[in-house]
């Protein structure tokens, strides 16, 4: 194939694009199977969910064929302008938005709603690449690493406020693009190791943690004291830990609303209740669970369609595949997002620009983090967080909003090629 | 190193956790498969059939008959056309709602789900309604297994059964809603051996919740295993005897053996058809019967309700002065018309003069034993050590406290001591002769119906007792309960029967129940006329037979039934005769105590009680 060539089909990576179809088409036909219902077998009915859905991937054809057709160059000359209107979106919805089961995150338009924090995840997106790609930046400099964190945080903290934390969460994947790009990897072991200590002080009781810590602290201390400046590290690490363990207490008491601390509670088996917060994720764990190896084949789910799993055409869709394709279609589903995440990676890394190189980044690590939440939430594995799996989930906003922020970046892969 | 393999490093332990997760939830753990809440597995449970309850002769007393659930899935009703399903189930439609509202708001209640919306209802009705059930979308039953009682007898023994309560759930996990358990009598007290274990059986269901088949080829089903078949030591033919016998009076018959304490006969008068506390009719029944506040018909009046015991303490009495030496079979003493002590007395029918221990049984003599009674307190140094060593003797036979068996309920009764003379009358209030009606069975005293059988089997053994049961084999293998198998001994020496013995059996010969006596079987037995200060005087009556190797003892108490040898006497020789000879020989006997009605009695006595008769209702 002539790499030269200004064919866009030509340089179009077909492997990603592979990965994108069979994720939106088996996302269909799960929509489809969840919400089946006899009196409108057909699956083109736009009266019901599937149907609608086929035509929020028909207008994503329709985007991608815009994108792949836009230049190349208008991305970065968009990047910031996209940004800005963006956050004034996210502004704007606060006050002007429809409640919706407690969070205001719609823009509702007669029967058509938007939701503007799924936009804002490829305009960030550019707009972290961009600024970072930027020939005056040096990303040595401390200023441009506030700037970068700040970029991500200002749509973070607008989401917070409709409040949607699952959406949040996401933009910590930008803490592994800036990673990337040379920020210091002790802030995402020290986020790990943070992370590790608050579910273990919610597990421990933390007197007994915090002597842990300390003595393994001494110990460490003790067995490199002569290799400066580990013991002085270590102590601050040590002592930070211990003032982290019991501040992990206190946040998790005061600050978490309860039905939050209790489906951390569940999540570590602390509490036991399958009536309330432990409903959902026992009633997901049962669907996955009931499939067995090889499911209970296209549309004889039970536990999905007969509505004791909730949000199953959103937020719970992974259910539906557990219960009908069983583990050799949840097995096919991770495998193809994590292939798909490689792949991103792989060419993001092909590169010849940093504003590419940065936005590939931004691509694999938000579909990344939204694959983690929303599968582990499923399979138990983490608290019950609602965000949609991309590509798969029903919903016209979110398959648009990751439709263009993969396609974006496949465009930008093509399009180097017609740079030189 | 490359920053990217950091990235890398994620994908693939998020990856591997999760394919891990999803191999453990998916193909190894079963518990999904088999969740009660997993609709393509659904488990459905197999209630064990509940033991049978035999009498002792292998009568049987307590069966099971199929009764139905009608179901509904909610979501499946389709067009229903509630006017006619109501006339179907022969409700109305406001019932209809209310049985649908209940429905709704139980716990676990599902749209999707089979719900009980009608339960226990009976093979009768349901005949009716099953070839037209089919028309109804959305319905379904589910077999039931419910108590039938083919004697029609006893319900005081039998028991019940009804739904466990939520609270009771909660205590009991292995307990389901919906799940039946005994409620009274036998049902409760052997709960644990009656009830079984129930199943399940798996099975696939799609997703209209039609069964497919068994599940995993029903490698997890579980067969119920039914409840353990229990024999009783009540003999139906002489406990519905003894129901005849008590038919329009109150009161109580107790009878046991006294060789083994196995209740024969546990009568509680007025009763009622057990049949009617079975199925969906039991709440109302039971509502009825128990707004019967005047007759009581739930109340188990020989386990539970506390009388004076009268003049056959009077035995009690002979024996203790007997054991404590204050008299000798011979001693005389003279009545005249009662005991007269100061400004005291207590009248005497009997027929006075000079007489010893045996003609003092024979004729009931209140001054004996108000003498004999002074005698036995007076003879310790001061009242109090004296009250407590006859209240150690009376409370030996088993008055005054539980009795520990296997009957679900039970009372005390009353047999006061020094302490409870000085607590009421302080302690320098009172002397021997404050306390003299305890000499003749009146006064403080309270015994209930059992307690006074089981003292008549202990005077029928010359000195101890069986605690007295009600089943005497599990599963037809006997009982190893050890409450049961040693005997309690009084603490009157074996010799003081004797003579006692020989006036109870002057009673039936010359005595004051000689209308009663058969020629046939020697007996022996006394009588007493309790008095009774909200009314009529209860006639009591305790027995036992044959005099030289008892094979039966009883207690009598019809309430209001004036004196012993009226009402209580004859019926008991009558059923001393049935049990021991299979017949009844004095059929005029018999129908004037079957025909005898106390009503009018109990008529009188409501309306000097509450001013009218209004609330007195004899239907049942």
């Amino acid at each position: 194939m002539s790499r030269e060539s200004n064919n866009i089909w030509a340089n179009l990576d077909w492997i990603s694009v592979f990965l994108y179809l069979a994720l939106v088409f088996m996302g269909w036909i799960s929509i489809y199977a969840a919400v089946y219902n006899e009196e409108h077998q057909s699956i083109f009915d736009t009266t019901q969910k599937y149907g609608k859905q086929l035509i929020w991937i028909g207008t994503s054809f329709v985007l991608i064929i815009a994108i792949l057709f836009l230049s190349g160059r208008i991305f970065e000359v968009i990047a910031f302008p996209t940004y800005i209107v963006s956050m004034v979106l996210l502004a704007l919805v606060l006050v002007v938005g429809k409640e919706i089961s407690g969070a205001r995150s719609w823009f509702t338009f007669g029967s058509f709603s938007l939701q503007p924090s799924e936009f804002a995840k490829f305009a960030t997106a550019l707009a972290v690449a961009r600024y970072l790609s930027l020939s005056s930046v040096d990303f040595k400099k401390l200023s441009t690493k506030l700037i970068s964190i700040l970029l991500f945080t200002i749509p973070a903290i607008l989401i917070a406020l409709q409040p949607d934390m699952g959406s949040v969460l996401v933009y910590s994947a930008f803490v592994f693009v800036l990673y990337r790009e040379g920020l210091s990897g002790y802030l995402i072991f020290g986020g790990v190791w943070m992370v590790v200590l608050f579910i273990l002080s919610l597990l421990i009781e933390n007197t007994y943690l915090a002597v842990s810590i300390g003595a393994l602290s001494v110990l460490l201390i003790f067995m490199f004291r002569k290799n400066k400046p580990f013991p002085l590290v270590t102590g601050l690490v040590g002592g930070a830990s211990i003032g982290f363990v019991y501040m992990a207490g206190f946040i998790f008491n005061s600050a978490l609303a309860p039905h939050q601390k209790s489906r951390f509670n569940i999540l570590l088996g602390l509490e036991k209740d399958y009536s309330a917060a432990g409903y959902n994720t026992h009633q997901s764990l049962i669907a996955i669970g009931s499939g067995g190896f090889s499911g209970k084949g296209f549309l004889q789910g039970t536990q999905t369609k007969l509505d004791f799993v909730p949000e199953q055409s959103t937020d719970y869709i992974f259910c539906t595949v557990g219960e009908e394709w069983g583990f050799i279609g949840t097995m096919l589903v991770v495998l193809l997002f994590t292939a798909l995440f490689f792949r991103i990676i792989y060419k993001a890394e092909k590169q010849k620009t940093a504003f590419s190189r940065i936005y590939g980044y931004s691509v694999a690590c938000i579909i990344f983090l939204h694959f983690t939440i929303n599968i582990g939430m499923a399979i138990g594995l983490l608290p019950v967080i609602g965000i949609p799996l991309p590509f798969f989930s029903y919903g016209g906003s979110s398959l648009w909003g990751f439709t263009i922020l993969l396609f974006i970046f496949l465009k930008l892969d093509a399009y180097q090629w017609e740079i030189w | 190193m490359k920053r990217q393999f950091l990235l890398y490093f994620f994908f693939l332990l998020v990856g591997i956790a999760f394919v891990a997760r999803l191999f453990y939830v998916q193909v190894i753990d079963k518990q999904y498969k088999l969740s009660g809440s997993n609709q393509a597995q659904q488990e459905i449970k197999i209630f064990p059939t509940r033991g049978y309850i035999f009498d002792r002769n292998g009568e049987l007393l307590v069966t099971n008959q199929p009764a139905y659930d009608l179901l509904v899935i909610s979501n499946n009703v389709k067009d229903l056309d509630t006017v006619n399903f109501c006339t179907l189930l022969d409700i109305t439609p406001e019932q209809f709602l209310k049985y649908w509202n209940r429905m709704t708001k139980k716990r676990g209640y599902s749209n999707y789900k089979p719900n009980i919306l009608v339960p226990l209802i009976s093979k009768e009705e349901f005949a009716k309604i099953q070839e037209y059930l089919h028309d109804y979308k959305g319905f379904s039953v589910q077999t039931r297994i419910l108590r039938e009682y083919p004697r029609k007898s006893s319900a005081n023994v039998v028991g019940y059964i009804g739904e466990v309560s939520e609270s009771f759930i909660k205590r009991n996990p292995e307990y389901n809603q919906g799940d039946l358990i005994g409620k009274a009598g036998i049902d409760k007290a052997y709960e644990k051996e009656l009830r079984g274990q129930s199943g399940s059986k798996f099975v696939l269901v799609d997703n209209h919740n039609r069964i497919k088949g068994p599940f995993l080829n029903g490698d997890y089903d579980e067969p119920a295993k039914p409840g353990y078949d229990l024999t009783s030591t009540i003999d139906i033919e002489l406990q519905i005897l003894g129901e005849q016998l008590m038919s329009g009076k109150r009161g109580s018959i107790v009878a046991i053996e006294p060789s083994s304490g196995e209740i024969l006969a546990l009568v509680s008068a007025p009763g009622f058809d057990p049949n009617l506390l079975v199925g969906n009719k039991r709440s109302v029944n039971y509502k009825k019967l128990e707004a019967d506040s005047i007759n009581l018909p739930l109340f188990d009046r020989g386990l539970l309700a506390q009388y004076p015991p009268g003049s056959p303490f009077k035995v009690i009495n002979a024996l203790i002065a007997l054991q404590e030496g204050v008299i000798t079979p011979s001693t005389q003493m003279t009545c005249h018309h009662g005991f007269h002590f100061g400004g005291l007395t207590v009248a005497c029918h009997c027929s006075g003069g000079p007489m010893a221990l045996r003609k003092s049984i024979s004729k009931s003599c209140n001054n004996y034993y108000c003498t004999t009674f002074k005698r036995i307190v007076e003879s310790y140094p001061d009242a109090h050590q004296g009250m407590n060593a006859w209240s150690n003797h009376v409370q030996s036979f088993g008055l005054g406290n539980y009795l520990n068996n296997d009957l679900p309920t039970g009372t005390k009764g009353l047999v006061p001591n020094s302490d409870y003379y000085d607590r009421v009358l302080g302690y320098t209030g009172w002397k021997a002769v404050t306390t003299i009606s305890l000499g003749i069975g009146q006064g403080e005293l309270l015994v209930t119906p059992i307690q006074l059988a089981n003292m008549t089997a202990a005077i029928a053994n010359k000195g101890y007792f069986y605690t007295p049961h009600i089943i005497k084999e599990v599963n037809h293998k006997p009982i190893e309960d050890e409450r049961f198998a040693e005997p309690k001994k009084t603490t009157i020496d074996e010799e003081h029967f004797i003579p006692v013995i020989e006036g109870m059996y002057d009673v039936f010969e010359d005595g004051t129940a000689r209308g009663s006596r058969l020629e046939s079987i020697p007996m022996c037995g006394k009588t007493g006329t309790a008095e009774n200060p909200h009314g009529q005087d209860h006639s009591i009556f305790i027995a036992f037979a044959p005099k030289d190797d008892p094979k039966i003892a009883l207690a009598i108490i019809v309430e209001n039934g004036y004196w012993g040898s009226r009402w209580a006497a004859p019926m008991a020789s009558l059923m001393i005769e049935d049990y021991l000879h299979d017949s009844i020989s004095r059929p005029k006997m018999y129908t004037r105590m079957v025909e005898g009605d106390l009503h009018e009695d109990y008529r009188e006595q409501a309306i000097a009680k509450y001013g009218t008769d209004s609330i007195l209702n004899y239907d049942n």
